[in-house]
């Protein structure tokens, strides 16, 4: 890596305030070294958020407050969230090594960079994320991994993280605390879908830092699941992934959640098939007709095409693990 | 009792599990300076220019070394078996670049952080040509390999007339199959430390290599000085799997750069920089033909392999070795063909030329079997040759058929239902399949040195190597056999180019060459201590003790006509069962079962640990590992272990191995074989045919990962 | 023990714990935990496979858990206990999942061997040195190019019954 200044702030504040001056945020710093390592990025400044990030994992009665602190493994073990939300606890399980987990924060965890080769090879010219306006060489190219819903000329990365997933299904809102104040924000906003400007990621705002993830308890929150679909049997980012809530009346379906990941350029929560699923027999029939709707608007570029194929029977497959099934 | 055949613990094992054991990048040097490779961004063209300013600004740069101003190095030379034909890369010789991630200049610095940091400001201009890469482009210009290029694969001569045999056959199957391109992708990365003499005479060089000596000529003709000056140690490779066979450019590069600064220099390429700075096992496209009877006895194979190659060397390998042997058949036509593209040279891969070879015709075997609506294995068991038909030559030993048999019946293998998908696990559908396994007993001439010391102490020292066999423990085990003496009483000396003549360390040749060149030292040693005394038994380390002095013996093994008189191969079943999930086409191996005939086993605790090792090398071969190449520039794509996928522990299934007994008395030598090449090289194909038998649907694309499933 | 790099960023430096030493470095804060320990204090027990957290080969135990030294800035371990595989065995006596990797011939290369141990261990200390299926997943940042996994699991479970 290039030699560059490490600040250490006094608190989230004097944080935000590095952040907006231009300084680059570091937590645990798994996906941030990598990236520097590989010269992605350059910066000059960071800003150490560990000494000012809150590690707590709370549990009340309006459900789970995780510090963005937190260490994935630390979540992931945490008897309280396997309690309240287990698709939390299943996707972290399922995510990187636990060498990598020990070090991870939670809110690092939801700014990880796309797995896209092409974005991650700082030898390859045209790439919109790290250049913009250069172009974009997963489209034609080596595109396996990449995404077939919310992609645009620009752009047809996906975002890796299977937690986020497993955040919107669970309809979880993100606590940040920037220059100006505090605010809090729906997992959902948090990303942001491209058509012509796939540098920007998110919508935090120039030093906003994720302070906390607060996920509502509920039925549905207690009884998802999360299942996740890659080559080999560990340590690997998602090819496709589902998030699922079910809430089941009588052998009908009340309430759904549903989100899936490795398959948009952001985690995609499917309302065509929760819309699909209310008031349905939860059975496997009523599971495969609505997540036939999972791939409403999904195009395929080449080599990813085989996820458009597989989504339906992975989301099917997932609705019925969320409905009790084997 | 002898000590060959006991399963001891290695006798390196308390340096590997203390940290003790050093690898090429972890030898400390005085006034270490660290260098970091610059590599090209084009797949063809020129270099144009070179910016060093913001690159020379980096504190600590001690130098920046490009085509321009580094030394000039004398031709590489060719040594066989390892090196392909053709004209190597000379690196910072020239404004060329043949391929992408080509090492085109080098920075020296004080440290590592300075050395990579002013390495990524170097700016470079090109004048790019263009490149082909797209392999179904590259194809279109595939040509018959000429004679100079395969001279040294003899599996590539044909016999009979394949072509009229199978337009007649009364059963044939035609069976295309595509390999992607793999990487060994070892752990430990490529490194060298250089280092040269105040009078710059001599050059010590600790390098990942799997072949001391030869690494010591190619820098001698490299740097014009006799390669007695050339100094390589590398007592531990972590991994090669093929890898460290040739020479790579990175190393001249380090000794240039020690030259340069006047210091020793340590270089190690990055995971991304491997990719483009060594070799890989090439992509092949395969097509078998195959004729039989009605009863299953096959009357004709014709098996064609299309290779990929880079532009300036052509790398052939023994895909067509395995298709003339192993079964018994008068008619058999091998063409091999190569397709050149605009990439780094490929290079040989652990089982190489026969994993490739044996995947493509077991594949097709399977379809004989479901063609002939007969059980896979007894359609092995029909074909089993008697003789080796190609060499016309009888085989020195062959155990294929208790392979088969034993392997089938720990495998359990009669209760299979042969109709595909027919088989269930819950939701999961299961699929048994086999293969066969073969890879030839290669041997070659070796020597080595024994000494017992006035004090009493055995050393025994050859120029090999062990890149993860156990060879530090198996020759220890020869040496202290022949001595009487115990493991603990014999220090052996290996990975040092100056320690007596020794072959590459690979080919699965190590202890069938250096084996018996040990015990002959060894007999010649207690010859000499005994002659000195006047007797003719006794412990020879009390002998000498009480003589008072040294005594010394030179040891070789030369296999002299053995070639022509016998051909020698080992022969192998692998049986393997997957679970494929109908929902994900997420396809995981849960067991696999190998008997192998491999002659004599000199430690079993070894051998078996080679045998998992090379069945979690097919399952990655089989489910997981493709080097992803963008067809347009030629990046990897894949250029880390993120996304290059090789086995974790939570692919691993339940192993079995099991050895034949084989006493071999024909083969020469100690009577091995040879163990890391055949472990491997059946199992991909086991897993193929078993993932046909749970699903219906023939994969003819390595890796068969979710994606090819789902849309086959 | 002091070391200086000629060239480097300004100091006070980074002083790290290791295996119950201390030592000052001078070293910037661009230097990774792994480097530090490899090229400054010659520790080279802890292996470089990838520099990326993918490999495992690099794995040391960082305040009592076991993290990937590659992706950890020596700058952020300050006096935090480290443990190297160099610091395992106490008083020259191997510790028993050493001891049982040489049993079980848990490795070939053993290039990756170090990172295994001390993953290994800090698995054990987590409880899932008793479960084929826990050791399975929870080993898989590890990985063996050799393929001896088989034998490692064998090795973790000897030591996690004697531990």
């Amino acid at each position: 890596m290039q030699s560059f200044t490490l600040q250490r702030p006094s608190g989230l504040a004097e944080a935000a305030r590095l952040g907006a001056e231009g300084g680059e945020f570091i937590a645990g710093g798994t996906d941030m070294l990598q990236l520097m390592k590989e010269w992605v990025r350059t910066p000059d400044r960071l800003v150490d958020l560990d000494p000012v990030l809150d590690p707590r994992i709370e549990a009340g009665p309006q459900g789970l407050r995780i510090g963005a602190g937190a260490r994935m493994e630390a979540v992931a073990v945490h008897p309280e969230v396997a309690r309240i939300a287990p698709a939390i606890s299943e996707a972290l399980l399922e995510s990187a090594s636990p060498q990598v987990r020990n070090l991870a924060t939670m809110g690092g965890n939801l700014l990880q960079r796309t797995r896209c080769g092409y974005f991650r090879d700082a030898g390859v010219a045209a790439c919109n994320k790290r250049r913009p306006g250069s172009g974009c060489a997963a489209i034609g190219g080596e595109n396996r991994i990449h995404a077939v819903l919310g992609t645009s000329g620009q752009c047809i990365a996906t975002h890796p993280s299977d937690f986020a997933v497993a955040l919107v299904a669970l309809e979880a809102t993100l606590h940040l605390a920037g220059p100006d104040g505090e605010r809090d924000m729906p997992i959902h906003h948090l990303y942001r879908t491209w058509d012509t400007h796939p540098e920007q990621e998110t919508n935090l705002r120039p030093g906003e830092i994720i302070a906390a993830i607060q996920v509502p308890a509920t039925a549905l929150s207690r009884n998802a699941r999360y299942l996740k679909v890659r080559d080999r049997a560990a340590f690997e980012w998602a090819l496709l992934s589902a998030a699922v809530g079910l809430e089941i009346d009588g052998g009908t379906v009340r309430a759904a959640r549903v989100a899936m990941g490795g398959v948009g350029t952001k985690p995609w929560r499917m309302r065509a098939v929760e819309a699909a699923l209310i008031g349905k027999p939860a059975n496997d029939d009523s599971y495969a007709a609505a997540a036939a709707h999972a791939t409403e608007g999904a195009v395929a570029r080449g080599e990813n095409a085989y996820k458009i194929t597989l989504m339906p029977r992975v989301l099917a497959r997932a609705l019925a693990l969320a409905g009790g099934a084997a | 009792m002898s000590l060959i055949g006991q399963p001891l613990p290695r006798v390196d094992g308390p340096d590997k599990v203390t940290g003790r054991a050093h690898y090429a990048a972890d030898f400390p040097a005085d006034r270490m300076a660290h260098a970091a490779v610059v590599q090209s961004t084009i797949a063809r063209g020129r270099i144009t220019g070179f910016d060093l300013a913001e690159a020379e600004q980096v504190p600590g740069v001690l130098a920046i070394l490009t085509h321009r101003n580094a030394p000039r190095l004398g031709k590489i030379p060719e040594i066989p078996p390892v090196d392909p034909v053709g004209t190597p890369e000379h690196p910072l010789q020239d404004d060329l670049v043949l391929h992408q991630n080509q090492h085109i200049a080098v920075v020296v610095a004080e440290t590592l952080e300075q050395a990579r940091w002013a390495a990524s400001r170097v700016r470079v201009s090109y004048a790019p040509e263009p490149a082909v890469i797209d392999m179904q482009a590259t194809l279109r210009h595939a040509r018959p390999a000429s004679k100079d290029e395969i001279s040294a694969k003899p599996g590539n001569v044909g016999r009979g007339d394949a072509d009229a045999t199978l337009a007649s056959a009364a059963v044939t199957v035609d069976s295309l199959s595509v390999m992607e391109r793999e990487n060994q992708n070892p752990i430990e990365l490529h490194a060298t430390t250089a280092q040269w003499d105040s009078d710059g005479e001599r050059l010590t060089v600790w390098d990942k290599t799997q072949w001391v000596q030869s690494c010591a000529k190619h820098l001698g003709a490299a740097f014009n000085i006799p390669p007695e000056r050339v100094h390589v140690i590398d007592p531990f490779i972590g991994g090669a799997f093929g890898s460290s066979l040739r020479v790579w450019p990175h190393t001249y590069i380090a000794a240039m750069a020690a030259k340069v600064v006047g210091r020793p220099v340590k270089l190690v390429l990055s995971r991304r920089e491997y990719y483009g700075g060594t070799g890989a096992r090439p992509w092949t496209q395969q097509r078998v033909r195959l004729g039989a009877d009605r009863d299953g006895s096959l009357q004709a194979i014709r098996h064609e392999v299309t290779a990929e190659n880079s532009r300036y060397e052509i790398y052939t390998e023994n895909v067509l070795k395995a298709t003339p042997i192993l079964y018994r058949c008068r008619n058999v036509d091998l063409p091999y063909r190569v397709a050149l593209r605009d990439v780094n040279s490929p290079n040989a891969m652990r089982g190489p030329g026969l994993a490739t070879g044996v995947y493509a015709l077991e594949l097709a075997m399977d379809e004989l079997a479901v063609a002939l609506k007969m059980d896979p294995l007894a359609l092995r068991l029909r074909n089993i040759p008697e003789r080796d038909q190609m060499k016309d030559l009888p085989f020195s030993s062959i155990s294929l058929e208790q392979c088969l048999t034993e392997a089938a019946s720990r495998f359990g293998w009669d209760r299979r239902n042969h109709q595909p998908g027919s088989m269930r696990d819950g939701r999961l559908q299961l699929g048994w399949g086999m293969a066969v396994s073969n890879y030839p007993a290669e041997k070659v001439k070796a020597t080595a040195r024994a000494r017992v010391t006035a004090k009493g102490e055995v050393h025994v020292a050859t120029a090999s190597s062990d890149m993860g066999p156990g060879t530090w423990t198996s020759v220890t085990q020869v040496a202290a056999d022949t001595l009487d003496l115990a493991m603990e009483q014999v220090k052996l000396s290996i990975g040092d180019s100056a320690l007596p003549m020794a072959p590459v360390h690979g080919g699965s040749m190590t202890i069938s060459s250096i084996g018996p060149a040990v015990r002959d030292a060894c007999e010649k040693l207690r010859g000499a201590v005994y002659g000195a005394a006047g007797v003719n038994t006794g412990d020879i380390l009390e002998i000498a003790r009480r003589i008072g002095r040294d005594f010394e013996a030179e040891g070789a093994f030369d296999p002299g006509d053995l070639e022509e008189r016998f051909s020698m191969e080992g022969f192998g079943a692998v049986f393997a069962e997957v679970t494929v999930d109908p929902d994900t086409s997420e396809i995981r191996v849960r067991r696999i079962t190998g008997a192998y005939g491999i002659g004599k086993v000199v430690n079993p605790l070894l051998a078996r640990s080679q045998c998992i090792g090379g069945m979690m090398g097919g399952i990655g071969m089989a489910l997981l590992e493709q080097t992803e190449i963008d067809r347009r520039s030629g990046r990897f794509v894949n250029g880390n272990l993120a996304e290059y996928l090789v086995p974790t522990m939570a692919d691993t299934p339940a192993l079995d191995v099991t050895f034949v007994p084989e006493e071999d008395r024909n083969v020469g030598g100690l009577g091995t074989k040879g163990l890391g090449e055949i472990a491997l090289v059946g199992v991909a194909p086991a897993i193929a045919n078993a993932v046909f038998h749970a699903t219906g649907k023939r994969l003819r694309h390595l890796p068969m990962t979710p994606d090819r499933l789902a849309m086959a | 023990m002091n070391t200086q790099d000629s060239h480097t960023a300004p100091a006070p430096g980074v002083t790290l714990l290791v295996n119950g030493t201390r030592h000052h470095l001078a070293i910037g804060p661009e230097v990774t935990l792994l480097d530090a320990l490899r090229e400054r204090l010659n520790l080279t027990g802890a292996k470089k496979g990838c520099d990326l957290g993918q490999c495992g080969a690099c794995t040391v135990i960082l305040d009592g858990k076991r993290v990937n030294s590659c992706l950890v800035l020596a700058a952020r371990a300050q006096d935090r206990p480290i443990t190297t595989i160099e610091g395992l065995a106490a008083d020259g006596r191997l510790h028993p999942l050493q001891q049982a990797f040489i049993t079980h011939d848990a490795f070939q290369c053993g290039y990756c061997t170090p990172g295994q141990i001390m993953s290994g261990v800090a698995l054990i200390e987590e409880g899932r040195g008793h479960d084929e299926a826990e050791i399975r997943k929870h080993m898989s940042g590890n990985l063996c190019r050799c393929g001896a996994y088989a034998n490692i699991i064998a090795a973790i479970r000897e030591a996690a019954a004697r531990t």
